[in-house]
């Protein structure tokens, strides 16, 4: 198991060396002189050439690439920040936590509504309570996070005044609302694969001896069918989680939340090219270690994978 | 047939309800079972042999399946009117069942000793401790280390988890066992340790088993009593003795006749011709009318009962019946 995810972080470096050299490609490529959007497009072109020639930017492409992967390598450093003449690492690190929050908060919301829903679907396949609740999650699916969060803060912050409408100052209560805006959508998505997944393990035959051994229909359901069918559940959850970790820019928006999603749009339309590069970094090593995660929980499910693990 | 009654089945009526039409799985069934008797049933796939068995344990799955009609008396009480609760405290405790797949029956996720604990938890009041002692025992009473209870099933090899399912079927000492097609699903070697297994803990314990198997050597080793099933009826049912002796009904001698002979030198397998009916649209009158052999007119007009030919041997063919085949 040790020597199973010690290979798999080793298996990260090349795929952050992939990463990175597309998203730096990426970025050599936009067009945008970063130099003009932090001067203004009044200053005069030899201020703008200076500014460039300091920043490197006139160095050919690999020249660039080699110097930023050096920095990484040798001095952990990702870079500076064109607008606030900061570490990179710290202007992410500043941010994460909000982020963090809400992943968490999101995902807690999402798994809590989307799997009871889901196993109690299975269980009624066809009833009134199966109909309705895949109903309302397709209109979850399909419902854009943005116009979600509008509508419970017209709600709940402007007409109720219950809860506060943005921002992360209220503790707790400034979470409830991103919470719910993007753990409803995730928990739809949760609520159908934990239905899928159920219906095709309760027609298992061990789910029938598990009846003929006269044991209760509620933990038939809750500890013989469920175990079973976690690994696709977990799979879901996990992918949603990475997602969310990565920045959910629209709802970091609606809230005006300081999170990793805005910093790298805001990013982005500035042509702050070093945090774009390290905020992308960042995320995708944050979905690989979520998806390691997933990978490492599959083995405490099923022993099969687990003894697959070497 | 003297043995002191355990379990009777009176009439039942197993349907399932399909957009395809209604399978009569079990039509109009009469069986007895007495106290540390073997009863066989056997008869092709599809015949409904473990509707039956689900029957007898109301595990039926509805929908589609619906008992129509017909009782299940086991020690005196009909398990059909039982509450859900009631019949729980049964299930796995008085009545257990072996299931036909054992690749399939035990849970991937739980180790075998789990899944015998839990049916020891269940119906008897123990400590853990002696609940786990208990479990050792049976894994060493079919004859797999005790120590292993802490293995999943994906460690054991076919045989092994047939070993497991029965052990588990075994762990509350239940009157009546039902053995679906225990040997089915194993090669050859190991389905004779299994026959043996079963025989002897059969002795040892005393209790009444039902086997379901569509092989009539095994009916031959362990049976007392066997009943014939062709197309959700029983068509012939007597003790074991009767039937290997002067098999009546044309389905049962159908059957002795496709086994080969070593004496002879035929080439060729004698099966009986023709296939097992659409379920959804069985023929009229007798349901084997279409391939037996001395069918007449009159047998797709009417549909036979049991008749009693010589005490305690059951036919149901017209044959038999008063007025015969025309």
């Amino acid at each position: 198991m040790h020597k199973y995810i010690l290979k798999r972080l080793l298996a990260l470096i090349p795929v952050m060396l992939g990463v990175s050299l597309i998203i730096f490609t990426m970025m050599y490529f936009t067009p945008g002189d970063p130099a003009a959007m932090m001067l203004g497009e009044s200053a005069p072109p030899e201020q703008r050439e200076a500014l460039r020639e300091e920043l490197g930017l006139n160095d050919p492409f690999w020249i660039q690439y080699g110097n930023w992967l050096r920095g990484i390598v040798l001095e952990g450093d990702i870079g500076t920040s064109y607008t606030t003449r900061r570490d990179v690492a710290d202007e992410i690190m500043d941010r994460f936590p909000a982020t963090l929050q809400l992943a968490v908060s999101g995902v807690v919301v999402a798994v809590v509504l989307g799997v009871p829903i889901g196993i109690i679907s299975a269980t009624r396949q066809y009833s009134i309570f199966d109909n309705v609740s895949m109903f309302v999650a397709l209109l979850g699916v399909s419902m854009p996070n943005f116009w979600m969060a509008m509508l419970l803060i017209l709600l709940f912050a402007v007409n109720l005044q219950w809860l506060p409408s943005s921002g992360l100052n209220h503790g707790f209560r400034s979470l409830i609302l991103p919470a719910i805006t993007l753990g409803t959508g995730a928990a739809a998505i949760i609520a159908r694969m934990t239905r899928s997944s159920m219906l095709e393990v309760i027609r298992q035959d061990y789910i029938r001896t598990a009846r003929a051994k006269g044991q209760v229909e509620s933990k038939v359901t809750n500890v013989h069918a469920l175990k079973n069918a976690l690994i696709p559940i977990i799979t879901v959850i996990g992918l949603q989680f990475g997602g969310l970790l990565g920045g959910a820019v629209l709802t970091e928006t609606v809230f005006s939340i300081p999170g990793v999603g805005r910093l790298m749009v805001e990013s982005i339309g500035q042509r702050n090219f070093p945090v774009v590069q390290g905020g992308v970094l960042f995320i995708a090593i944050t979905f690989s270690l979520v998806n390691l995660l997933v990978d490492i929980l599959y083995a405490f499910v099923d022993p099969r994978i687990k003894s697959q693990y070497k | 047939m003297s043995a002191e009654k355990l379990l009777e089945i009176k009439d039942l009526c197993i349907h399932y309800i399909t957009e395809d039409g209604t399978v009569k799985a079990v039509d109009g069934m009469n069986l007895e079972v007495g106290k540390g008797e073997t009863l066989g049933l056997v008869g092709e796939t599809g015949a409904g042999k473990t509707t039956t068995a689900l029957g007898i344990m109301n595990l039926i799955p509805a929908p589609p399946g619906k008992i129509l009609q017909g009782e299940v008396i086991f020690e005196g009480e009909d398990l059909l009117k039982k509450k859900a609760a009631d019949i729980r405290k049964i299930r796995g405790n008085k009545i257990s069942m072996i299931f036909q797949d054992p690749m399939t029956a035990l849970n991937p996720v739980m180790t075998v000793g789990e899944q015998i604990m839990e049916v020891v938890q269940l119906h008897k009041k123990v400590s853990k401790a002696e609940a786990i002692k208990h479990t050792q025992d049976m894994l060493e009473l079919v004859g797999i280390p005790g120590a292993r209870w802490v293995d999943y099933p994906h460690q054991f090899s076919g045989g092994m988890k047939q070993r497991v399912v029965i052990a588990m079927a075994l762990a509350c000492d239940p009157t009546l066992l039902i053995a679906d097609e225990p040997t089915t699903a194993l090669d050859v070697t190991i389905q004779a340790q299994v026959l043996d297994l079963m025989k002897r803990l059969k002795d040892e314990l005393n209790t009444s088993m039902i086997m379901i198997t569509h092989d009539l050597g095994i009916v031959a080793e362990v049976c007392d009593k066997v009943a014939i099933m062709y197309a959700g009826n029983v068509v012939e049912y007597t003790n074991k003795e009767n039937l290997y002796r002067t098999p009546r009904h044309p389905y049962t001698v159908g059957l002795f006749n496709s086994i080969p002979s070593p004496d002879s030198d035929e080439d060729r397998l004698k099966p009986i011709e023709g296939l097992m009916p659409d379920p959804t649209n069985l023929p009229s009158g007798c349901p084997f009318h279409p391939r037996c052999p001395n069918a007449t007119e009159k047998c797709a007009r009417v549909i036979p009962t049991p008749i009693e030919v010589t005490p305690g041997h059951f036919v149901k063919c017209l044959e038999y019946a008063p007025g015969g085949l025309h």
